[in-house]
């Protein structure tokens, strides 16, 4: 089953190696992965989507929790959360294709946020489903590149993962 | 006053109570090796290649309970460490090894000797620093030394760049550390506790599992006296041997792939299970769907939360510090009064000693060619059980672990987790040094002591009297083993050609040599090596051993733990629990 995992890690040099270096050494999977520092800079957040049996998605959170600079871990899936995940992609559109595509992000509340003659760069967010949808619902002629951020989650609510 | 980088280091290991560096110097270590010289905290043992140094600190470490602290040089320095530093991380042992590294102008531009050693060590230590301001070498190492013997312990790297060490500035060792993303747990959950008593109270076949975990932990007391108030039978891991008394009465021998029929059929046929410090690692249950076939309750307590449900699920799960737990549940025990069921606690020892009649260890020595396990037996008596014991890997190990019935925790040095060869003799010079005044003994055999063989010279040296008890068998033993039973006896590369002269290759070290292969020398050549004449000297003792031993009991890969492959005296007994209307409970 697909996992959602948010941690808070010391904002150190050779942090993150530590844990992709986990996730390699113990044959566990990253879909995707993302960090950046939180508003305390001493310290960094990073979401990680991962799958695994319940067995494994277990070792995964105590094996994160062994590292000595992470903070906390959280399974965002054991309660209701938000995930967000940033695209930018871009399409030919030239002629006809050029209101059609206008159309299209419209409707799927993306950007135009790069325009030339021939092509637009549209930036879209939303869960990483939308993001396919959108994809799919596309020629694959047309997309020219597409550059995805991975999933970033955080707890509806009251839920809060901080120190 | 500014001090050096360099002389931070020394001052830091001061505070630190360090008492020996294991190292062996080079480029950029020169100027710790001049803050070493100029300096008489602690004395700098000059070994004959790193990886000895990672290992003798280590057992230094193992069989003290203090801190082994090893110094390395940058590049092939640092990586001839990484095989002791791995054997230290499997074993959970606390240990610096602080490494040097190019300058920081120089880093990642493959200077001279230049290799990536936080990254190569990160994947076998508990955690590593790079150092790369002079200000911050004395808060790494307090940070250093508190992590690497909190919690579960382990090694921790130090990588030092040569500019750092020139540096100077003030030096101030902090008094504490306080590190807001480690925090190990130490006391065990009350409730858990609790539920741990009551499984014990309804317990019918109890069964009292000990991993290495109990001796790290120091836990041995607190085990004792658990096993000791309700009579439990008792087993210890290759790792936990020593934390009960080998010759204790409700010590049922080591289990797992070669441990006693005894102890591997409790740890089978047992219907609450109490697991302390110990991992549930393959060579001890093998499959776990096999050793989980017959129903049992297992409470696992370990300091490391990972190591609970990692391998089996367990029911009472208890976080914390084993010797905290353990003497919190025999204290709790001690005032609820609750004990197993008399009846069915008796039965099931009258169970355990039937199996333990027929003897899986037994072995017979006629008067020709000398048996490793003999050998084993003979060293036990003559060093009164009281000498510390390290191995290499192989048969030598397993028989060493068998027939040497430890008596004390920190007895007994092996490398358990990892399998390290050429683990012994390095091993037997830390702990010789960590004990100046107790007899240690080096089990090994003539391919594994082969491994770091050169360590002889640094024995000299520093006059390091340790004996070592070379069972040469001509063969990889184990690997020979494993070719008889799964590979049609083709021996393939496991037969060791063209060995050295043991006798004079441990003269031409300046030590004694004795080749002994008549079982009727064994004995006396061992009383003469641990006799007063000789406590000074380091003798290397060539068994000459049976070709053919094999190590049983043996439970095979994906085997359960009832089908055992016997020594040929117990082939074709059953492996099941002779019922006898025995009231212990429904077994399966």
């Amino acid at each position: 089953m697909r996992h959602i995992l948010s941690i808070l890690i010391e904002n150190e040099a050779g942090a993150l190696s530590r844990v992709t270096g986990l996730f390699s050494a113990r044959g566990y999977n990253i879909d995707s992965l993302t960090v950046q520092t939180t508003e305390d800079v001493t310290m960094s957040r990073m979401t990680i989507v991962t799958h695994g049996s319940d067995d494994i998605i277990e070792q995964i959170t105590k094996q994160l929790n062994k590292l000595v600079e992470v903070v906390k871990v959280i399974d965002l899936n054991e309660a209701d959360h938000i995930e967000r995940e940033l695209m930018l992609i871009k399409v030919r559109a030239t002629g006809k294709e050029r209101d059609e595509m206008k159309r299209m992000a419209d409707i799927f509340r993306g950007r135009i946020i790069d325009v030339t003659e021939k092509s637009y760069t549209i930036e879209l967010t939303g869960p990483g489903e939308k993001l396919d949808a959108f994809i799919k619902a596309l020629d694959p002629a047309v997309i020219l590149e597409t550059v995805r951020t991975g999933a970033s989650g955080i707890g509806r609510g009251e839920r809060i993962l901080k120190i | 006053m500014e001090i050096s980088g360099a002389e931070i280091v020394t001052r830091c290991l001061q505070e630190e109570g360090v008492e020996f560096v294991f190292g062996y110097p080079g480029g950029a270590v020169l100027e710790i090796y001049d803050a070493i010289h100029k300096q008489d905290f602690f004395k700098h043992v000059l070994v004959r290649h790193e990886q000895a140094a990672v290992h003798a600190a280590d057992a230094y470490s193992r069989s003290s309970n203090k801190v082994g602290v090893a110094l390395l040089t940058s590049g092939p320095g640092a990586t001839n460490g990484i095989t002791g530093i791995a054997t230290a991380y499997m074993d959970s042992i606390p240990l610096i090894v602080i490494s040097g590294q190019v300058g920081t102008p120089m880093i990642g531009s493959d200077a001279f000797q230049e290799v990536d050693m936080v990254g190569c060590s990160r994947p076998i230590v508990k955690h590593n620093f790079l150092v790369k301001d002079v200000r911050d070498i004395a808060a790494t190492f307090k940070k250093a030394f508190h992590i690497a013997t909190t919690g579960r312990p382990g090694p921790v790297v130090i990588d030092i760049p040569k500019d750092v060490t020139i540096h100077k500035t003030k030096f101030e060792y902090p008094q504490s550390v306080s590190i807001r993303s480690y925090n190990p747990p130490v006391k065990g959950h009350p409730g858990q506790i609790k539920k741990a008593a009551q499984l014990l109270a309804d317990a019918k076949r109890p069964f009292v599992y000990v991993g290495g975990g109990a001796v790290l932990g120091n836990a041995s007391a607190e085990v004792t006296e658990l096993v000791k108030l309700l009579n439990l039978p008792c087993t210890n891991t290759l790792m936990g041997l020593g934390a009960l008394d080998g010759t204790d009465a409700n010590f049922v021998g080591m289990l797992g792939m070669h441990g006693t029929y005894e102890a591997n059929l409790a740890m089978q046929y047992c219907d609450v299970l109490i697991a302390i410090g110990a991992r549930f690692d393959d060579r001890v249950i093998s499959v776990p769907n096999q050793f989980l076939s017959q129903a049992k309750k297992i409470v696992h307590i370990d300091i490391d939360p990972s190591s609970i449900a990692k391998r089996v699920k367990v029911d009472v799960p208890i976080v914390g510090d084993v010797k905290s737990v353990v003497s919190d549940l025999v204290a709790l025990l001690k005032e609820t009064g609750q004990r197993p069921n008399d009846k069915a606690l008796a039965a099931w020892w009258d169970q355990v000693n039937e199996w333990r009649k027929p003897n899986s260890l037994l072995y017979t020595q006629d008067s020709e060619i000398i048996k490793p396990q003999f050998v084993v037996q003979k060293l036990w008596e003559v060093t009164d059980g009281q000498a510390i014991v390290t191995s290499d890997v192989g048969q030598h190990q397993m028989f060493a672990a068998q027939y040497y019935k430890f008596r004390r925790p920190r007895q007994w040095i092996n490398s358990g987790g990892l399998g390290t060869m050429g683990f012994g003799l390095p091993a037997a010079m830390g702990a010789q040094m960590a004990n100046p005044y107790a007899q240690v003994a080096c089990i090994t055999g003539e391919a594994s002591i082969q491994m770091n063989i050169q360590e002889l010279s640094t024995c000299k040296q520093y006059h390091i009297p340790v004996k070592i008890i070379n069972l040469n068998n001509r063969y990889l033993g184990m690997v020979r083993q494993w070719q008889e039973f799964f590979y049609g006896n083709r021996y393939s590369e496991s037969y060791m050609d063209a060995l050295p002269d043991f006798v004079k290759l441990a003269e031409a070290y300046g030590h004694i040599g004795m080749k002994i292969e008549k079982p009727a020398d064994v004995e006396p050549a061992l009383r003469e090596a641990f006799s007063e004449k000789l406590k000074d000297r380091l003798v290397f003792l060539d068994f000459i051993t049976d070709q053919k031993a094999n190590v049983f009991p043996m439970v095979q890969n994906g085997k359960g733990l009832n089908q055992m492959d016997l020594p040929e005296h117990m082939r074709g007994m059953q492996q099941v629990p002779f019922e006898n209307n025995r009231d212990y409970g429904n077994l399966c």
